[in-house]
């Protein structure tokens, strides 16, 4: 028992080491208003807990140093006792009033969390008060559309902060989950029904964590469920109003500006990518269409497939043979383009960009 | 058919236990079967702990991977715990009541081998290379997404492993509603046989849903049908429920037996009788009857809706209060004692501070909106393996150590037993601790591996080394075993020296009749009264007379080799989703049925009325070797 305490205090040392997870995603450092109310329920219900396990210990250490034989003597019998009512009526009546008091928050918060009559609101022009995303989970990416703006993006949700964000949450192959630790709980995608709930992104934590969380899928969904990430972009309201007028405006796609992106451009109609990939943020083909992610503003993305650098050569990686990032992925698991049409096609996607 | 112990040839010694219907031969066989299941399940355990060693590691490919940590999950749950507390309810309950053999000899047989072969099934898809790869939970859109035949092994061989289960459940509840000794009461049943009777209980209502649920998985695959296709119609949030309608139960079918082995070692050791048995009682009724009420909590991001959730999670809350009236008995009960701290012992000493843990963590995912953020994280991870393994495991070894002379006449080492425990526990706390901090760091459960950068990587290395003193812990009980079935060296009826119940007061191991005159009952503890009133044997019941017995039989073998052959036939026939229909399937699946029920005709048309021993064989039989 002795090295098990040890070990115990270890484990404690490590885990200041290892600090509280890093801010972009660890629910210890919320950055956003249900994150935070969750850490708060956490540390709450930890605590009542914690009296819990205080109270067995010092039962449980009294009774291993009186109680031991060699301590008693060999010979000793102890008394057969029956059971005690009065001790039975403590320890059923005290869990009972501590798991009412759980209760409380626990009932508050559900119906809190789950509130989502702000989704409907609409001001005097009939517009929608609030930003609502549709988010369409796929083997192995993301889709965030937002209906009322006319953005169909992928990968990288850009959101505004210190404001709720609505959700609506589908999936069109296997069950999602949709997970930004550091912002607040999941809710599965499921296939035949759409899941709603809402998050909010704080500007200030924003800041610390580099204003870029990291989002996860927290449902198994294939073999490349490890690889199913996804990035959050939270800016200010303004930044956000700016970036969605700009993918509002950008109906064509830019013109490349160099003749190896140009290059990259025929090559991309050539293979026959643009049958999936949209590179228009106004993509209006209906969900089951639209197979692949978008690609609009590929150039200001902050991963290659939610999962590799951005750079260049990641993205050459990535095209010649993603079966190696991402088994199991819809597009292919390996191509043949020369050197050539890699850095064509490179230098075209990266040149996909909405605003500087 | 004479009681008298002879020196048999291998040959002889496998005869005896393909047919054997005797509950003690029976729970051999299960201990066997089990412990070698718990072995490979071991073994993948620790092939995923080296895969997450460090980040992007590639040891194993993702896929291996997802099939790795199904088949652990599953071979634990189906193939390794639950037939490993068979082997200790097979062994013990029939003695505890003062019974001859369970209700149904021949059903328990059948029950043993149903779930052999639906164990080998589903293991020889590792050989077949197509291999169940979407989780034990095997959610309704990934596994019909899943290529291959993988999830068909799950199907099939978790639908005949199923069916020994139930049919070993319903045996067990009439063997213990019938058989009782003269005397023995319900409310003087020892705790053992009390979570056994709920445990059953449990079985009776939770797998049929299984049994059902997997059906329809087994048919949307093999047969076309669309019970959970959404394009069709069919609806997957429908599969959750019902995996979790047995699910959720499935969890105390497993842990409620495990308290009771603790509550049969906790007074032996402490050499006093159990403290408030009859709230003890009152608690094992209670969590088993709210463990069908908390399904859903397993779901609560599965979007239910705030009432549901609410509701489910307050109900889920209230499971903590007869657990802890538990907890606080077993203090009670070592409280004024006289503490003997022997290997079973030391396991449930372990058990309670590492089951408290993993309660009050239970406690916390019952809080439907932090669960939100705790849901398919590692968080859930350590405390599935908090209860699980502290509890359940736990109890299985304390059980082997304790029961082991009972079931064998032998009695293993106590010094290595100390030594396995020393590993097996702090190897325990050191995989599974640090993981409450992995997932509350953001690391969700079932990844294959994870990128550096995100603050994982301390963590994942500190649990992968635990495993591996898990692995010595485990490595030095297989040690155990062997050199103690080496020596050989007997022992007596009551080798612990405080035994309370029955069993503990016939040969170690019992012979084959179990008792040559059904024992009376006096009250709880019976054996513990007898002592105390200075005798050294049980008051009788009636007088030594003829006993009856059954034979011995091999049907229950055929019955379920018959279903392994069909299981063959259904995976490969023509309309399976995979499109590799073989022509030879049909009869296959036609021949296999044939055989099995077949020989139940068989069996059903043969009488076979056993035999008797006689009262004079008897008198001569000293009784310590089975025969």
């Amino acid at each position: 028992m002795k090295k098990w305490r040890l070990m115990t205090l270890l484990f404690l040392m490590a885990l200041v080491l290892a600090g509280c997870g890093k801010p972009y995603l660890s629910t210890l450092q919320p950055a956003g208003e249900v994150a935070g109310k969750q850490l708060d329920l956490l540390i709450f219900s930890s605590l009542i807990m914690l009296f819990v396990i205080i109270v067995v210990v010092i039962v449980y250490v009294l009774v291993l140093v009186r109680f031991r034989r060699k301590k008693v003597g060999e010979d000793f019998i102890p008394k057969q006792v029956e059971g005690s009512h009065k001790l039975e009526v403590i320890w059923t009546v005290i869990p009972i009033i501590l798991v009412l008091i759980l209760s409380v928050p626990t009932i508050l918060y559900t119906f809190e969390f789950g509130n989502v009559k702000g989704m409907e609101k609409v001001d005097q022009n009939g517009d929608k008060e609030a930003l609502v995303v549709n988010v369409r989970a796929n083997l192995y990416w993301w889709e965030f559309e937002y209906p009322d703006l006319g953005i169909v993006t992928s990968q990288d949700l850009v959101v505004p902060t210190d404001e709720k964000v609505y959700f609506n949450l589908i999936s069109s192959d296997v069950k999602h989950s949709f997970w930004i630790p550091s912002i607040g709980g999941k809710m599965d995608t499921n296939t035949e029904n759409t899941n709603t709930f809402y998050l909010e992104f704080d500007q200030s934590k924003a800041d610390a964590a580099g204003n870029l969380f990291f989002g996860k899928c927290a449902e198994l969904c294939g073999p490349s469920h490890a690889y199913m990430d996804f990035k959050v972009k939270a800016v200010s309201r303004d930044e956000f109003n700016q970036w969605a007028t700009a993918m509002q405006n950008s109906t064509e796609e830019p013109t490349p500006t160099s003749d190896v992106a140009l290059r990259g451009q025929e090559l991309f109609q050539e293979n026959n990518c643009f049958s999936c990939h949209a590179t228009t943020a106004n993509d209006e083909r209906p969900a089951a269409a639209r197979t692949a992610p978008n690609l609009a503003d590929f150039g200001n993305r902050t991963k290659v497939a939610g999962i590799l650098d951005h750079t260049k050569e990641d993205l050459k990686n990535w095209i010649q043979h993603p079966g190696e990032y991402k088994p199991g992925n819809k597009m292919y698991d390996e191509n043949d383009f020369t050197e050539e049409e890699l850095d064509a096609l490179a230098e075209y996607l990266m040149g996909l960009k909405v605003q500087e | 058919m004479s009681s008298i112990a002879v020196k048999k040839g291998f040959g002889a010694i496998l005869w005896e236990y393909l047919t054997t219907v005797d509950h003690k031969k029976i729970a051999h066989l299960y201990l066997m079967g089990g412990g070698f299941f718990f072995l490979v399940g071991g073994l993948e355990a620790l092939l995923i702990r080296i895969q997450l060693l460090k980040p992007q590691n590639t040891f194993l490919s993702e896929q291996t991977f997802n099939e790795m940590f199904t088949m652990h999950g599953t071979t634990m749950i189906f193939l390794a715990a639950m037939p490993l507390l068979f082997a200790f309810m097979n062994a013990v309950v029939p003695l505890q009541i003062g019974a001859r053999d369970v209700a149904f000899p021949f059903l328990n047989s059948l029950g043993f081998w149903l779930f052999f072969f639906g164990g080998v099934f589903l293991n020889l898809s590792w050989i077949f290379g197509s291999v169940p790869d979407a989780g034990w939970t095997s959610y309704a859109t990934l596994s019909l997404a899943s290529p291959g035949h993988g999830i068909d092994f799950y199907t099939l061989g978790l639908q005949i492993s199923g069916f020994g289960t139930l049919i070993s459940g319903i045996n067990f509840l009439v063997t213990i509603i019938n058989m009782r000794a003269p005397g023995m009461t319900f409310m003087r049943m020892p705790l053992f046989t009390w979570t056994t009777f709920i445990a059953s209980t449990l079985i009776l209502f939770a797998f049929p849903p299984l049994t059902v649920g997997i059906f329809f998985l087994m048919f949307d695959r093999l047969f076309g049908a669309n019970f959970f296709d959404v394009a069709m119609g069919g609806n997957a949030v429908i599969w959750e429920h019902v995996f979790w309608i047995f699910g959720h139960p499935e969890v105390y079918i497993l842990v409620l037996p495990a308290f009771g082995i603790f509550s049969e070692i906790i007074p032996t050791f402490s050499r006093k009788r159990l403290f408030g048995y009859s709230s003890m009682v009152f608690a094992t009724v209670l969590i088993g009857f709210l463990g069908f009420m908390v399904w859903a909590h397993h779901m609560f991001t599965t979007g239910l809706g705030n009432v549901a959730n609410a509701i489910f999670a307050v109900a889920t809350m209230a499971i903590a209060v007869p657990t802890g009236i538990k907890i606080f008995n077993w203090l009670l009960t070592m409280w004024g004692g006289s503490i003997k701290i022997s290997v079973p012992m030391l396991w449930s000493l372990g058990f309670i501070p590492t089951f408290v843990m993993g309660g009050v963590t239970g406690v916390m995912q019952g809080i439907a909106p932090l669960d939100y953020q705790l849901h398919d994280t590692y968080f859930i991870v350590a405390h599935f393996h908090y209860v699980i393994l502290g509890g359940v495991v736990f109890a299985i070894l304390a059980g082997l150590h304790f029961y082991w002379p009972k079931m064998w006449g032998t009695m293993l080492s106590e010094k290595i037993g100390y030594f396995t425990f020393v590993f097996f526990f702090i190897g325990f706390h050191l995989t599974f601790f640090i993981q409450h901090f992995l997932g509350l760091f953001g690391m969700p459960r079932r990844v294959a591996t994870y990128l550096p950068g995100q603050g994982l990587e301390l963590g994942n290395l500190i649990s992968s080394i635990g495993a591996f003193m898990m692995a010595v812990g485990a490595i030095s009980l297989v040690y155990n075993i062997i050199i103690t079935v080496v020596k050989n060296k007997k022992v007596g009826n009551d080798p612990w020296g405080d035994g309370r119940t029955i069993e503990w007061a016939i040969p170690s191991p019992p012979p084959f009749y179990n008792f040559k005159q059904t024992p009376l009952v006096r009250g709880l503890d019976t054996y513990w009264i007898e002592k105390t009133e200075g005798k050294k044997e049980l008051t009788p019941a009636e007088p030594l007379s003829d006993i009856h017995m059954p034979n011995n039989s091999f049907v229950p073998v055929v019955i379920s080799f018959g279903l392994f052959v069909a299981a063959f036939g259904a995976m490969y026939n023509p309309l399976n989703q995979v499109g590799d229909g073989k022509s030879w399937a049909l009869p296959m699946l036609i021949i296999g049925l044939l055989i099995t029920f077949g020989s139940m005709l068989f069996r059903s048309i043969k009488d076979d009325h056993g035999y008797h021993i006689h009262k004079e064989d008897l008198m001569d039989d000293e009784g310590g070797e089975s025969k």
